[in-house]
């Protein structure tokens, strides 16, 4: 089982990369030790900004350096990243165009039993909202190295969540990877499940405890939220009776949004958006909130046999 | 007259004709802050067409965003586009002349326009400059009815704790905002001690449209080592056209062709005199 978070992934890249390129930075706002980023921190003081507890002002300071050439890295929990900050990153990142990679830390319900204040249920939408904004959420840590060695080689505004806990390997560090592109990590002719984060694991099993039950069921790692890879969502899903989406997030203008978008428009399907409900949560930790709200292996396969 | 105060009002001259012709900007905030706009470009700041976008030029920030429309004259004054099109163009349909700083127009640094953003990207400029080693200075000119927007603070807080002595701050604390007095919509009582409290170095400017007094204050900013500085600009809001000045109404508002044409002859005649 894998012990290494994804968010560690990204601080291990940074570390590796600023050994020889001075102009990455990383802020955080008190939460270098929550984003893993500490070894960072210790390494490269002197690319090394801290804040305090001032989400504004991480955002902005972040922009101000991009925009004298940094390449800023934002730290902070996705839950007060995309919502405390929201203008900054709206006007000083997006709008601005500035070199700014906003880390949304323990997104989703990482914080388990600390509750709707911690939890981002929001921030995909949220995010891909603002104009110029690109979201991603990557499942294990290879995808997620590869994803920060490729958002490292251009200069555009980006927002990536990542979970508080280790997902479970995927991939390995030879996988192929384009960015913007989907993975497909199996085709099926009956139903196409499509994750993205922390469920692709869970989307990925039951895809296949489906395919041995004769249901022929694909699974695609849709971490590029926006911009979404329509052109391979289409391609996969074009014979398929049933899509199904999977997220942690709440129900709208996330990964499911976003999939009915784009299929009601150039293919239409029967679709089934599995995510969290559009109300307060139950307390537990994220896992014991997964099975709850069916965003599991278990909770997938019953509903694609309820529904195909 | 010495040059600068002969330029502030040869601005002050276009932004007029520019906000009459356009029927729209902040008009008010405008004359208020041209001498400080005029006194860091035209003396203080290394910010020319020559050294853009030079790495090692100054760095400017008008977080009070919505007088652009002075910043446009100005920069078009210095010649970083034809300054006709800007009066003439401002606000109007397909117009990149907008009613805040976008970087579609050269010379903008950053798009600002929603306050209490300027301070904390300027502190980030400022963290870059230390970071390579370098010597241009980042400026950021904030309203006084702005200062109510908390963000300020947690820059403020920043700046003081990373005694960045590159960087300075102006505050055109002309007492006035869209609703009234700011004494009356939220009191900015002792802006100077707020900044010290930050661990700032403060310099009062008695006559904040005075651009000798401007430039004394920005050269002892320049100065000072260890903190940043806050000039507080104490300013007249509409100065130099007499019916605005110190009036709320004027925050922003459409002159009658008698009232511009008063407006210019008030302007026309501080540049008379001699």
């Amino acid at each position: 089982m894998n012990k290494i978070t994804n968010r560690q992934a990204i601080c291990d890249v940074l570390v590796e990369k600023a050994a020889t390129d001075k102009d990455i930075i990383v802020l955080c706002s008190d939460s270098r030790g929550s984003g893993s980023l500490t070894p960072f921190f210790n390494k490269y003081p002197e690319q090394s900004v801290e804040v305090g507890i001032a989400e504004q002002d991480l955002v902005g300071i972040a922009a101000g350096l991009a925009a004298c050439g940094k390449k800023a890295f934002a730290a902070s929990p996705a839950s007060f990243l995309t919502t405390r900050s929201y203008e900054q990153c709206k006007v000083d990142v997006a709008y601005s165009n500035t070199n700014v990679t906003l880390i949304g830390i323990s997104g989703g319900v990482s914080y388990g039993a600390l509750g709707m204040t911690h939890h981002s249920c929001q921030d995909y939408a949220a995010m891909a909202a603002l104009t110029g904004m690109r979201v991603y959420s990557p499942s294990d840590r290879f995808l997620t190295t590869k994803l920060v060695e490729a958002l490292l080689e251009d200069k555009d505004p980006s927002y990536i969540r990542v979970s508080r806990s280790a997902t479970e390997d995927i991939y390995n560090e030879n996988m192929d990877f384009t960015l913007d592109k989907a993975i497909v990590l199996s085709e099926g002719k009956d139903v196409v499940i499509v994750a993205c984060g922390e469920m692709v694991p869970y989307a990925k099993e039951a895809a296949q405890q489906l395919s041995a039950k004769g249901i022929s069921t694909g699974c695609i790692d849709m971490y590029c939220i926006k911009p979404l890879d329509s052109a391979t969502l289409i391609e996969q899903v074009k014979d398929a009776k049933l899509v199904v989406t999977v997220e942690e997030h709440a129900p709208f203008g996330g990964l499911g949004s976003m999939v009915a978008q784009t299929l009601c428009k150039a293919c239409p399907k029967r679709l089934v958006e599995l995510n969290l409900p559009d109300t307060h949560l139950i307390a537990g930790s994220n896992t014991e909130m997964f099975a709850y709200y069916g965003l599991d292996t278990k909770g997938i396969v019953k509903a694609v046999e309820e529904n195909l | 007259m010495d040059a600068l105060t002969r330029k502030s009002y040869e601005l002050r001259r276009d932004i007029i004709e520019q906000i009459h012709l356009s029927k729209s900007g902040h008009v008010g905030g405008d004359l208020s802050v041209i001498d400080i706009l005029t006194t860091l470009y035209y003396d203080i700041m290394n910010v020319n067409v020559e050294n853009w976008p030079d790495p090692d030029r100054d760095r400017f920030l008008l977080s009070k965003g919505h007088c652009a429309d002075a910043l446009y004259v100005l920069l078009g004054d210095k010649g970083f586009y034809d300054k006709k099109e800007a009066i003439e163009t401002f606000s109007q349909y397909g117009s990149r002349f907008i009613g805040h700083p976008n970087t579609d127009v050269p010379g903008i640094e950053i798009n600002s326009g929603s306050l209490g953003h300027g301070l904390a990207i300027g502190v980030g400029m400022a963290l870059a400059a230390r970071m390579d080693k370098k010597d241009y200075r980042t400026y950021v000119v904030l309203g006084d009815g702005e200062m109510a927007e908390g963000s300020n603070y947690e820059a403020m807080m920043a700046a003081g704790h990373y005694k960045l002595d590159n960087l300075c701050a102006t505050v055109d604390l002309n007492g006035l905002q869209i609703s009234g007095t700011t004494d009356q919509v939220m009191s900015s009582a002792d802006m100077g001690e707020k900044f010290k409290a930050f661990g700032w170095n403060v310099i009062h400017v008695a006559d904040g449209n005075n651009c000798a007094q401007l430039k004394e204050a920005y050269e002892a900013a320049k100065a000072y080592k260890g903190k940043p500085t806050a000039v507080i600009a104490h300013t007249v809001k509409g100065k130099g056209v007499s019916f605005m000045e110190n009036e709320k109404g004027w925050h922003h508002g459409v002159m009658s062709d008698e009232q511009y044409a008063i407006a210019v002859k008030d302007i026309e005649g501080v540049l008379a005199n001699e």
